[in-house]
């Protein structure tokens, strides 16, 4: 294989991962063996990468979701609960959904980073799930068209709509029954929401997940 | 059983039945010859909502001009809707007002799109031949109504997919519509009562069933 060439049209994406140092040749990682490097992680190619791409992502809003209601907020109002909790169940169930899927070639578990996020407050933890959501949203409709397999899509379909619900929920208790509650500030002038790359969306989920992790193959 | 059974069955065994006779259903009616659009022409079409200057693959035309009728039909509830003097309460009437407007939008890009190959406008009755007499009047009938058209749309985007494969293009249009459509049906239930979604995974349906649902409507 001609190194040189290849590494030309691939594209290295780190996300986060403050000490360890890695570098993809080819595809394959080669971490420093720094203390996370155990659990770095190359998305893969083409429906693999994409599904592992979302992966990644259900993983993060799955942790988070957990969090929340492990160190629930003060003053969590039972509408606030019921909300929250639905949503962390479905984005169990959607990573635990990617995760079967992709079996032996699904990546680790990541492993996050909140600290940025103050658990406390309502304010700080519902702008942490509008991040979450719309950049979910984004990301798979972006990730739409790199899918070859139609049943995979249709799957990946079955997931985003859920986000964009999520999406409009999380804006609504943010703000009850506002333009934003409909998508006002994600959506455009012609009336399309957000579409993202995995090279635009994997920078903002990078402050959120310690482990380092590449995408050699994606766009 | 093939590998892609096995990663719908995951979801549930319904949805994986839906897509796999959705999927039947399109492939034989489609010869699938449709290749990959000359992509350029296209995007300058959507950004600048003028027609697509070459015709679009059956297959994309029809799709795109099913998806039309849809926005045609939600288009007209919604101006009907938002005019109709005192029949939405105040507080909801920044979420109506913003849904009408993507609607909308949603007609003129998919027109921009078709050009002359775009279907018109269908006649409508919101009423169903009286079995929503008050829909206008009634703003629990008219919310009920709301929420049909919103989950169809998600649904019938969802179940369309598939045949927008052979231009990425289309495609992602297709899924920045779907998610919108995905937002107003979350708020427009929240708006009920009810919580935005009825599970983790959003089903798909076929284009007959959900003209099945459309028909009582258009005049």
């Amino acid at each position: 294989m001609d190194y040189t060439q290849d590494l030309s049209r691939r594209r290295l994406l780190k996300w986060g991962g403050a000490s360890a140092a890695t570098i993809a040749v080819s595809g394959v990682l080669l971490p420093n063996f720094g203390i996370t490097a155990a659990l770095a992680a190359e998305l893969g190619d083409g429906d693999i990468g994409v599904l592992n791409y979302a992966y990644a992502l259900e993983q993060l809003e799955a942790a988070f979701y957990t969090q929340v209601l492990q160190t629930p907020f003060s003053r969590m109002q039972p509408n606030d609960r019921v909300i929250l909790t639905s949503i962390r169940d479905h984005e169990i169930a959607h990573r635990d959904f990617l995760k079967k899927a992709l079996g032996r070639n699904a990546i680790p578990a990541l492993e996050v980073d909140f600290s940025a996020v103050d658990f406390g407050s309502r304010r700080s933890v519902l702008a942490t799930a509008d991040t979450f959501e719309n950049l979910g949203v984004a990301a798979y409709n972006g990730a739409g068209q790199l899918l070859s397999n139609p049943d995979y899509l249709v799957a990946a379909g079955s997931i985003v709509s859920i986000e964009a619900r999520h999406a409009a929920a999380i804006a609504d208790l943010i703000d009850p029954y506002s333009a934003r509650s409909v998508g006002k500030g994600h959506v455009d002038a012609k009336g399309l929401d957000g579409a993202l790359q995995p090279s635009q969306v994997l920078p903002k989920a990078a402050p959120f997940i310690a482990t380092p992790v590449s995408a050699a193959t994606l766009p | 059983m093939s590998n892609t059974s096995t990663i719908l069955g995951e979801i549930e065994p319904e949805l994986a039945d839906t897509i796999v006779q959705g999927r039947r259903e399109l492939f034989t009616r489609y010869a699938r010859a449709g290749g990959i659009l000359a992509s350029a022409p296209l995007v300058l079409a959507l950004a600048s909502n003028q027609a697509f200057g070459q015709a679009l693959p059956k297959q994309i035309e029809d799709t795109l001009n099913f998806a039309l009728t849809l926005e045609y039909l939600e288009a007209a509830f919604y101006e009907a809707g938002n005019k109709s003097r005192g029949l939405i309460p105040s507080k909801y009437r920044t979420v109506f007002r913003t849904i009408g407007q993507h609607e909308t939008a949603h007609v003129q890009l998919l027109q921009g799109v078709l050009g002359n190959a775009a279907v018109s406008a269908p006649g409508v009755d919101f009423t169903a031949g009286g079995q929503y007499a008050d829909v206008f009047d009634n703003f629990d009938t008219f919310l009920t109504l709301s929420q049909t058209f919103e989950d169809l749309g998600v649904a019938a985007y969802k179940g369309q997919a598939g045949n927008l494969m052979s231009s990425g293009e289309v495609l992602t249009v297709a899924l920045q519509i779907h998610s919108v459509e995905a937002r107003h049906a979350s708020e427009v239930r929240r708006i009920g009562l009810k919580l935005g979604w009825d599970g983790a995974f959003d089903k798909p349906l076929s284009k007959s069933a959900v003209l099945a649902a459309a028909t009582p409507f258009l005049a």
